[in-house]
């Protein structure tokens, strides 16, 4: 569907760190497609990350990027947003960073619907610090040191969570389906609001068992809703690896309010005695 | 002391909603129009209604920028909770105390002060006029004590109250009255302080003057999270930001608001936070990244007493090590300390052009008592244009490198927009590029790069103020330093010289200036207001200083007054000879 050359162009020379095999890659690769596809101009995109494998994602694009601190993706994305509201802003990052050390900025920035798009790479685990459990991790997995018993707590539900905390374009993407995920990318960017990817990205080095899930997962057979009560029963009634776009609503995105113009000579007369 | 030299220090207190603090912001406008200057502090407890609270005035003909040793006069509304704020209003033989025979016995703390307790039936001439309140008779009283114009007493009551409608005017009005025109043969020690010449003045606090410094310097971006006693400073941004075409945004955490200033400067765009002991350390982790990845922006932490929590509503000096050290790894950057109220407008618009001109964070530490208390002071000098970070120009090629090493250690910074400059921010570390690396070569370059830019920077003549001049000198920082001013008035009138020496730039450490404002000096006497002595191991680890070296330190939540350097510095003098 897009010129892969022009594709290509959204590539920066560094090399990823990525494992072979890494789902991350074909992130990436989405990514560049959908910027192709909008035709967005390098210099007006931005891509901002935490830390995690995922996290290193803007330094293989040759938009504008920032890899900053774990867990604050989205603040740092949405003081830029603010800042330079006509720039296309993508967060992108890890489900440790997303959902774990960064999960008050996702509530938040799902509730404050600035007009950005957030892509969570999901391999239920920490890859970069080799293999502990993160949010997503089911409870009974026990091949970390750190949780050899499993951690015995209930994974958390990266689409439910973000409708219930205001989120106006909620997806899930899988790695494996590549054109899929362009085109979840693309409509994301182009839905006026907080649009959230969660994309499956599947670890084959710490998760191999998750090679499997190119033979889990499925489609969405419904449309996609704007009506947050079917989208719940939706969420909350399927195996967490259905595909699509789930909910889109228009809620109204953040914007500045235009107010009388005053000068600062004026707030310092203010002080005058 | 001389009637020239006088001063009045007024202290009106009440339960919280008594109206203690709407007396005190009355008087200080009728000072202010009657010529006078002046300075208000704020004691109130952590309650939002019902606790202790109390306006504290000093007023004077000359400007004064911080709280006397004693009052000359202390209204009591009533006496609940007296004994929460009956340490910070110290009272002697020359005081007096009005109070109303009503209110009960006055409590045991305040009475042993031997002050002169005159009982003035306060709440029934309140009574006598519908929709009455106590506090205007009390200001009736107090403007008549000070010989202060009734007309602009009326000015200040209206101009306050009008949002409250007329009939409200009508009754603080005429309580007011009732209270001016009491008969009493009270006086105080000089009823009527002398204005040679009225001048230009401002009625301003110190978060309302770093606010304000801020939009100077071209501050266009804020986000922040409510702290006290750091509000006021975004709540004086917001409405006027959204005027100038900025934006203000209450974040969810300070680990946002510090994130969201990183990503807005990061877009090109000056920006800013505010905040207080407990935010500045969530905000650490973030002002480092602003250090690695190059990052110009601006935290004004308004310090309370600390660690922890503490005391919200009172100041203190403590935060000086977590400005200074609070980060990890070696992160050089910007602390700067407003020295007075007014001073809060320069240093912080001073922040905002240092941070853009050398692309790092700065600190600036205001304080409780700067912050909060408000001031009648001189016009600041206006400003000259800000100054503005330097940008990377558009290229075709791929020879853009943010990180660069250059001469002065800057390298044009490109902002999203600018073509063919795109690049990764990292806080990571990296190569000129903005390529993460763990190459030695490429973590010395950069650590060279982020210290040689702050150290090779002529911070001209900003670094501190010197007053005075002699052997014996007092050395401070930030809200002290009025203090250690008046106090060094008083002791060259006793005929002891001393020289002032102030830090406005705390980091980074100014080694030859300080030496050569250093130079003649044999007795120092470091003041600062905590409790482990923060600043004179600071001044240890940098500096070289004299022999023989004395210190005061106390911490919150009592100001450190003139007198009590006084003492200090004689005594210090005193062992020496």
């Amino acid at each position: 569907m897009t010129d892969l050359k022009k594709a290509k162009a959204y590539k920066s020379e560094v090399k990823p760190i990525w494992c072979p095999g890494c789902g991350d890659f074909s992130v990436l690769s989405a990514l560049t497609k959908a910027f192709a596809f909008l035709e967005l101009a390098q210099q007006d995109l931005a891509v901002i990350s935490g830390i995690g494998c995922s996290s290193r994602i803007p330094a293989y694009l040759s938009s504008y990027g920032f890899h900053g601190i774990h867990g604050r993706a989205l603040a740092i994305a949405a003081g830029l947003k603010l800042a330079r509201p006509e720039l296309t802003v993508v967060a992108a990052g890890g489900d440790g960073d997303g959902f774990s050390i960064g999960g008050n900025h996702f509530l938040h920035a799902c509730r404050r619907n600035l007009d950005m798009t957030y892509i969570v790479m999901d391999n239920e685990v920490y890859g970069m610090t080799k293999g502990q459990a993160s949010p997503t991790t089911h409870p009974d997995w026990t091949a970390s040191k750190l949780t050899p018993h499993g951690t015995g707590v209930r994974p958390f539900q990266p689409a439910a969570i973000a409708l219930a905390s205001g989120a106006s374009f909620i997806a899930r993407a899988f790695s494996g389906d590549p054109n899929g995920m362009t085109k979840l990318i693309i409509d994301a960017i182009k839905h006026p609001g907080f649009s959230f990817i969660h994309a499956l990205s599947p670890c084959p080095t710490f998760r191999p068992e998750q090679k499997q899930w190119k033979n889990q997962v499925q489609k969405y057979e419904h449309e996609p809703t704007d009506d947050p009560v079917i989208a719940a029963t939706r969420l909350y009634s399927d195996d967490g690896m259905s595909t699509g776009l789930i909910f889109q609503s228009k809620y109204p995105a953040w914007h500045r309010t235009d107010v009388e113009q005053a000068s600062i000579t004026q707030f310092e007369e203010e002080f005058l005695v | 002391m001389s009637v020239q030299n006088c001063t009045h220090s007024i202290a009106i207190t009440g339960s919280g909603g008594s109206g203690a603090i709407t007396v005190g912001n009355m008087l200080l406008q009728q000072a202010a129009k009657n010529g006078l200057y002046g300075i208000m502090r704020r004691s109130v407890g952590p309650q939002i209604r019902g606790g202790e609270s109390a306006a504290l005035l000093r007023l004077s003909a000359q400007p004064v920028a911080c709280p006397d040793d004693r009052f000359d006069l202390l209204v009591a509304f009533d006496w609940n909770n007296a004994d929460r704020f009956a340490l910070e209003i110290p009272l002697d033989s020359k005081s007096l105390i009005i109070t109303d025979p009503g209110s009960g016995s006055i409590p045991d703390v305040i009475r042993q002060s031997g002050a002169t307790v005159i009982e003035i039936p306060l709440h029934s001439m309140a009574s006598e006029i519908s929709g009455g309140r106590i506090n205007m008779v009390g200001l009736g009283l107090i403007t008549s004590l000070l010989n202060l114009s009734a007309e602009t007493a009326v000015d200040a009551i209206t101009s306050t109250l009008v949002k409250k409608g007329k009939e409200a005017v009508e009754a603080s009005v005429n309580c007011f009255f009732a209270g001016f025109n009491y008969q009493t043969d009270l006086k105080l020690s000089c009823p009527t302080l002398v204005v040679q010449q009225k001048t230009a003045r401002w009625n301003i606090s110190g978060n309302e003057a770093a606010a304000l410094g801020a939009l100077q310097g071209g501050v266009r971006f804020v986000a922040a999270y409510p702290i006290t006693p750091a509000s006021e400073v975004l709540e004086w941004l917001s409405p006027r930001l959204e005027k100038i075409g900025g934006t203000l945004l209450q974040a969810e955490d300070e680990l946002a608001s510090i994130n969201m200033v990183v990503g807005a400067s990061f877009g090109g765009v000056t920006s800013l936070t505010a905040t207080s002991g407990p935010g500045l350390s969530l905000m650490s982790e973030g002002i480092g990244l602003a250090v690695a990845s190059e990052i110009p922006l601006v935290v004004i932490n308004v310090t309370r007493g600390g660690p922890s929590t503490g005391i919200p509503t009172k100041s203190e000096q403590s935060d000086l090590n977590i400005a200074i050290y609070g980060m990890h790894g070696d992160a050089p950057h910007l602390v700067v300390a407003p020295q007075s109220i007014s001073d809060c407008v320069d240093t912080t618009r001073w922040a905002v052009q240092l941070a853009e001109t050398l692309q790092t964070p700065a600190i600036v530490l205001s304080d409780q008592f700067l912050g909060q208390s408000r001031s009648i002071t001189s016009v600041p000098e206006s400003p000259g244009l800000p100054k503005t970070r330097v940008i990377a120009k558009a290229v075709t090629d791929s020879s853009y490198q943010r990180y660069a090493i250059t001469d002065s250690g800057v390298s044009p910074m490109a902002i999203p927009g600018i073509a063919g400059c795109g690049y990764t921010a990292d806080g990571l570390e990296h190569k000129a590029s903005g390529q993460p690396s763990s190459i030695a070569t490429d973590h010395h370059d950069q650590l060279d790069k982020r210290q040689h830019k702050l150290s090779s920077f002529d911070f001209g003549e900003n670094w501190a103020d010197s007053h005075g001049a002699g052997s014996v000198a007092i050395i401070t920082w930030g809200s002290t330093t009025a203090a250690a001013l008046e106090a060094a008035q008083r002791l060259q009138q006793m005929g002891q010289p001393v020289k002032v020496i102030s830090i406005r730039l705390l980091a980074p450490a100014q080694v030859i200036k300080m030496e050569n404002e250093l130079a003649g000096i044999t007795q120092l006497l470091v003041v600062e207001q905590s409790h482990s002595q923060q600043f004179y191991h600071y001044l240890r680890a940098h500096y070289t200083l004299p022999v023989n070296v004395s210190v005061y330190a106390k911490p919150g939540p009592l100001p450190i007054t003139p007198g009590v350097i006084c003492n200090a510095l004689q005594q210090m003098v005193g062992e020496a000879s």
